[in-house]
């Protein structure tokens, strides 16, 4: 998406007064570009402002560093941290290490893998029979996607954890398998809706056409829809990492020993060891953080396009 | 899937027609199934399983609204209530007042505003387990944890920010706000950037104050945004549970017990399953109420 960082997609959303021809006279000087017009000139605001950024960057993103130099001082007693590490060191990823830290982390790998992998093609084709086709009972087949945003894990983990060890009809078990993890997410209601609105932009003349070449279904899909929902599937593919990655409960009750353990998860089992300190927990919690935050920081355009698009179209 | 069943009956008169009926299907069976059998039925079950008592190896037995009646009058699930609405509620208000504020800060075109709101959005892609542990450490009761050690240059003692049953719920409030208010602050952003900006210079114009303009230009512009925001915070509340499971466990004395952490303990660590899935339902019901009650009232606001 070329979009800059934050611009919601539909500007106009419903209910806002901005009236159509007014925008792009973009003659307005830079003072009411913002709601509290703040100017870029150095002055006494400009200070302010500044000055805030520092504060909200301290509150927000500083703690982090914390965690980085914590996971690199040897035996960060749980106390006496900073921001900056006083004697560098590997040892609390050895030692974390030694606890099967990247058993759990494979675990959450496997996992966020398989199953933003399921969930994206799952989604991609309740999407596409969504958008492109019409069918008896079309309404109710969108309000029950809808219906799973509704209820969230928290909720039915009881039920879950039960039918995890027992799957109706077929009587799998499947605890103890990244499979009782991977496919409780595969039908993800956010994503059905968002890539369904955006595959009913793709215009009908080019669906026509290519009906007329004999392009079967599978392939219109492959060829012709996804290929124009690009932007859409990637924040599909965004959101769905960072939601799996930070599944708790899911792989808690999907487990049926702490070796089945995701890395979020199994940060715990650090925390609860006496033997180590607060530094090995620190170096599994950068482990953990390491994945969702390198697909944020590549791709978090089009995340935050997301939300913003998510959120304005309700 | 269903339309497998009835094709039979409809070929004879034109066999393409019959074909097409059945493509949504196929396209639609494997999202279908998975929503089936790992929400709906699990949701299915729930509500059967709340009235009965459930008893391995020994065979359920119907009890009626026992579960229900036993979960509602008993005092630590009631207790979970009212610590449910208020960190819900305190969470919720404070992340949208924070998000509002970070917002308007934030607000501009400027690269390096662009790269200081993505650094203030780390806390809402950060797994909630490792802001539980960051958090733990922030906390440490010590006077040299690091919120500690600020407090001790002020001259103020150390606080048990975790170990107060009269603090705990406050100190597990401050994260939700700071993992809610930089989500909060991108979706008002995007309200932001809808509101017209003709409308400040003719504010400008009028001589309006900088407070009138918030008050009477910007928030109105903003409100479906809001409205969302608050739709998501209210629901997200109500089903708090890895925060508190993670940063406390609903210590110390129970003090930041939840209704869903409540749950969880009676249904996995006391087997209880009948009234865990009682628990659950009266959730469900709760957060499906206020879901319909908001989209409606959303709805009427729009049309007006």
């Amino acid at each position: 998406m070329s979009a800059p960082v934050i611009d919601p997609v539909r500007p106009t959303a419903p209910g806002s007064p901005a009236r159509p021809g007014a925008r792009p006279r973009r003659t307005t000087p830079a003072r009411f570009d913002t709601a509290l017009g703040w100017s870029d000139r150095p002055g006494p605001a400009w200070t302010f402002r500044i000055l805030l950024c520092l504060i909200a960057l301290g509150v927000f993103a500083a703690p982090f560093l914390t965690i980085l130099s914590g996971a690199f001082t040897t035996n960060a007693g749980g106390s006496s941290l900073s921001f900056l590490p006083h004697d560098s060191t590997l040892l609390n990823f050895k030692v974390a290490g030694e606890r099967g830290i990247w058993d759990y982390f494979t675990n959450s790998l496997v996992i966020a893998g398989g199953g933003l992998l399921l969930q994206l093609v799952v989604c991609t084709l309740a999407a596409y029979a969504l958008a492109r086709h019409r069918f008896r009972g079309q309404a109710l087949v969108l309000t029950l996607f809808m219906l799973t945003m509704m209820l969230p894990e928290e909720v039915i983990a009881i039920p879950l954890s039960l039918v995890l060890g027992d799957v109706p009809v077929v009587h799998l078990d499947l605890k103890g398998t990244v499979w009782g993890v991977i496919l409780p997410l595969g039908a993800w209601g956010f994503s059905v809706m968002m890539l369904t609105e955006f595959m009913r932009d793709v215009p009908d003349e080019i669906e026509e056409a290519a009906r007329l070449d004999g392009v079967g279904e599978l392939r219109m899909l492959w060829q012709i829809v996804l290929p124009l929902c690009g932007p859409a599937l990637g924040v599909a593919g965004v959101l769905g990492f960072i939601m799996i990655w930070d599944q708790y409960l899911l792989p808690l009750i999907a487990s049926k020993d702490p070796t089945d353990y995701t890395v979020t998860v199994a940060l715990s089992i650090l925390r609860t060891d006496p033997e180590v300190g607060s530094g090995v927990v620190l170096a599994g919690a950068v482990i953990a953080l390491l994945p969702s935050l390198i697909v944020y920081l590549l791709l978090q355009r089009s995340l935050v396009t997301g939300i913003a698009a998510g959120a304005t179209k309700g | 899937m269903t339309a497998t069943v009835t094709t039979p009956a409809t070929r004879r008169p034109s066999r393409v027609l019959g074909r097409k009926a059945v493509v949504p299907w196929l396209f639609l069976a494997p999202g279908l199934l998975l929503a089936l059998v790992f929400k709906f039925w699990p949701m299915a079950k729930g509500v059967w399983l709340s009235f009965f008592d459930v008893r391995p190896f020994l065979g359920d037995q119907w009890i009626g609204l026992d579960n229900y009646a036993r979960v509602l009058t008993d005092h630590r699930f009631q207790d979970a209530i009212g610590h449910t609405l208020i960190l819900g509620m305190g969470q919720s208000l404070g992340a949208i007042l924070l998000g509002f504020v970070l917002a308007l800060l934030l607000e501009g075109q400027a690269r390096s505003l662009k790269i200081i709101r993505t650094a203030v959005f780390l806390p809402a892609v950060t797994a909630t387990a490792v802001v539980g542990e960051l958090w733990r450490l922030l906390y440490y009761p010590t006077s040299d944890g690091l919120l500690n050690g600020g407090l001790h240059l002020l001259g103020l003692g150390p606080v048990q920010f975790l170990d107060n049953p009269g603090i705990a719920l406050y100190s597990t409030m401050a994260m939700g706000i700071w993992i809610w208010a930089p989500y909060n602050m991108v979706i008002i952003l995007a309200g932001l950037a809808g509101v017209d900006r003709s409308l400040y210079e003719a504010a400008a114009m009028d001589g309006v104050s900088l407070w009138q303009r918030l008050r009477y230009v910007t928030l109105p512009a903003i409100r479906p945004a809001l409205g969302i925001v608050l739709t998501l915070a209210a629901i997200r509340g109500l089903r708090v549970f890895t925060e508190v499971y993670v940063l406390t466990g609903g210590g110390p004395a129970g003090s930041t017990e939840v209704w869903m952490t409540r749950a969880y303990t009676l249904g996995f660590t006391r087997n209880d399953i009948g009234g865990a899935s009682a628990a659950s339902v009266v959730l469900l019901c709760v957060t499906l109420l206020l879901t319909v009650t908001v989209n409606y009232f959303r709805r009427r606001g729009d049309v007006r």
